[in-house]
């Protein structure tokens, strides 16, 4: 029998807690819509989509409405399409996100991921289409995220990728700049990407995937803090702890609601991405969190030690709740979506430098930072280069989302509204990286991807 | 299968009575139920047998939130297995 206390805990987290499942991502493989056709590709990859994700949606809502949890996003995830577009004569990348587009406006769902190029160790064919496409294809779509990998610890880094990327970001901010520069906001470029994760804007159905599957991310930041803000006299053995058994209780509900919509759904359950992503709604901050375990702001010295320490505790709560754990997994900085790392950034606390160093212990890395418009390609790609060497060197994922706000300088705010938020123009180092980074080449892999 | 039909809000008569009667309309058997007042704020846990009912199960939670707006409730209908994967290892 469940006791009633169980009952009411569950009750307020959902409440007032803001705990919900973050998104249900069907992830798609398109590897069988490829033709020499672009034209034959794009109906294939229409109707693919439309035909596998027509009750997503629908299911959704409905274990939404059975188990009382908001599931906020219901999302789609496909094959890399550079990996599709190789096979095409003409190599027009807008049509295929112009198809996704399609796609995820009659599927009714909020993002299509996958708009995705694997280049860490070189160009495949496709792979420069693609990404020279980038900036138009997030101008043109609305539901279109794109994600490029351009290192990993098995293969170094791909320095020319990063040179690309770089200027890419940067285009892709000044052809959505009457739209709050927001095409770089759905763009990512990581270094050991994951092929399961649910989250936007990285996600993306790895080559090595089954045909589909249901992929489900957690979130649960306001939990976390509320269950801290109840236990204050506690060391940080048993704050670990709290923290464990609170994320614990948080995955259960993502395996649950996960396995219930691939049974409904006929697909395979991929994966529980045990993630505390945040949101701009207030009480629902990772920064909040930290610091309620005891930092004044966000940002001040101690932030990378706690902010490893929940990353490990959500892992260790979250790793026994479920039967496949995959994607990200992890706590997510991403600033102008956390109303705790807005503030620390606007009072000046939070720097740009301190987060690279938090992104060496948290699940991703510089995420949904807004700098100064004038900002050179060279710098973004060098910001890139830095995040990227963390990920390869630590064997952890790691990836760049910064917005170039074009027209607007450190100390303005730009607003992309919902879940993205809004954020203040962050001061970047203006010192030119440029020799370096228009040197090109490969970074080796480093030794620690000689493991066999 | 079973589904708890929380109630949280102001005490005022016949709460128990109004959520009961549409469990009964729906064919839905009230299996137990828990109650308490803690600072004029009425808190009642409902278990119930879904096995039978009568009415999909969204529109049974869409009846009792709409219940408890015109009562100044907050009525919400969940399935038990949300409980048990939360609070049971």
């Amino acid at each position: 029998m469940i006791n009633e206390k169980d009952i009411l805990e569950t009750i307020t987290m959902i409440q007032d807690e803001n705990l919900d499942i973050r998104t249900i991502t069907m992830g798609i493989s398109l590897l069988d819509c490829c033709h020499s056709d672009i034209d034959v590709v794009c109906r294939k990859i229409y109707d693919k989509i439309t035909l596998y994700a027509k009750d997503l949606v629908k299911t959704g809502e409905d274990i939404e409405k059975e188990y009382g949890i908001p599931i906020i996003h219901k999302r789609i995830s496909v094959t890399p399409i550079a990996m599709i577009l190789a096979a095409c004569d003409n190599k027009d990348a807008v049509k295929i996100a112009l198809t996704l587009e399609k796609a995820a406006n009659t599927c009714g769902v909020n993002f299509i991921g996958g708009f995705s190029a694997l280049v860490q160790k070189g160009f495949a064919h496709g792979d420069r289409e693609l990404i020279e496409a980038i900036p138009e294809a997030l101008a043109v779509t609305d539901h279109i995220c794109s994600s490029v990998n351009i290192g990993s610890t098995k293969t170094g880094i791909n320095m020319d990728a990063v040179k690309l990327m770089g200027e890419t970001v940067l285009k892709s901010a000044q052809a959505t700049k009457d739209k709050n520069c927001i095409g770089p906001a759905k763009l990512v470029v990581f270094c050991n990407a994951p092929e399961d994760n649910p989250f936007m804007a990285g996600a993306f159905h790895g080559a090595g995937e089954p045909d589909c599957v249901i992929n489900v991310g957690v979130s649960g930041p306001g939990v976390v803090r509320a269950a801290l803000a109840k236990s204050k006299d506690l060391d940080l053995t048993q704050v670990a702890d709290l923290i464990k058994r609170t994320a614990f209780k948080i995955t259960r509900m993502g395996q649950l609601v996960g396995s219930e919509a691939s049974k409904r759904l006929g697909v395979p359950f991929g994966i529980v991405d045990l993630s505390l992503a945040p949101t701009p709604a207030v009480g629902d901050s990772v920064a909040h969190i930290l610091e309620e375990i005891g930092l004044e702001c966000c940002g001040a010295p101690g932030t990378t030690a706690a902010l490893a320490m929940l990353n490990d505790a959500v892992k260790k709560g979250g790793v026994m709740a479920s039967s496949h754990v995959g994607g990200l997994s992890g706590a997510f900085i991403p600033v102008s979506e956390d109303a705790g790392m807005i503030d620390a950034a606007k009072c000046g606390c939070l720097k740009i430098e301190k987060l690279e160093a938090m992104t060496a212990v948290c699940s991703v890395g510089l995420d949904m930072i807004v700098i100064p418009g004038d900002t050179s390609a060279a710098t973004i790609s060098a910001v890139i280069a830095d995040e990227a060497a963390i990920g390869m060197v630590n064997s952890k994922t790691t990836a760049v989302r910064v917005i170039p706000a074009i027209g607007k300088k450190v100390g303005d705010e730009l607003s992309f509204g919902g879940l993205l938020g809004s954020g203040p123009v962050m001061e970047v180092n203006t010192s030119s990286p440029a020799k370096f980074i228009n040197r090109g080449g490969r970074i080796p892999a480093p030794m620690q991807s000689l493991k066999n | 299968m079973k589904a708890v039909i929380s109630v949280i809000g102001k005490d005022t008569v016949g709460i128990l009575a109004s959520v009961a009667a549409k469990c009964a309309e729906y064919d839905i058997n009230v299996m137990d139920v828990t109650q308490s007042v803690l600072q004029d704020m009425f808190v009642m846990i409902m278990m119930t047998d879904i096995t039978k009912m009568t009415i999909p199960f969204s529109k049974f939670a869409d009846e009792m939130e709409t219940l408890g707006e015109q009562k100044c409730l907050s009525i919400k209908v969940m399935h038990e297995d949300i409980f048990n994967a939360m609070h049971t290892v």
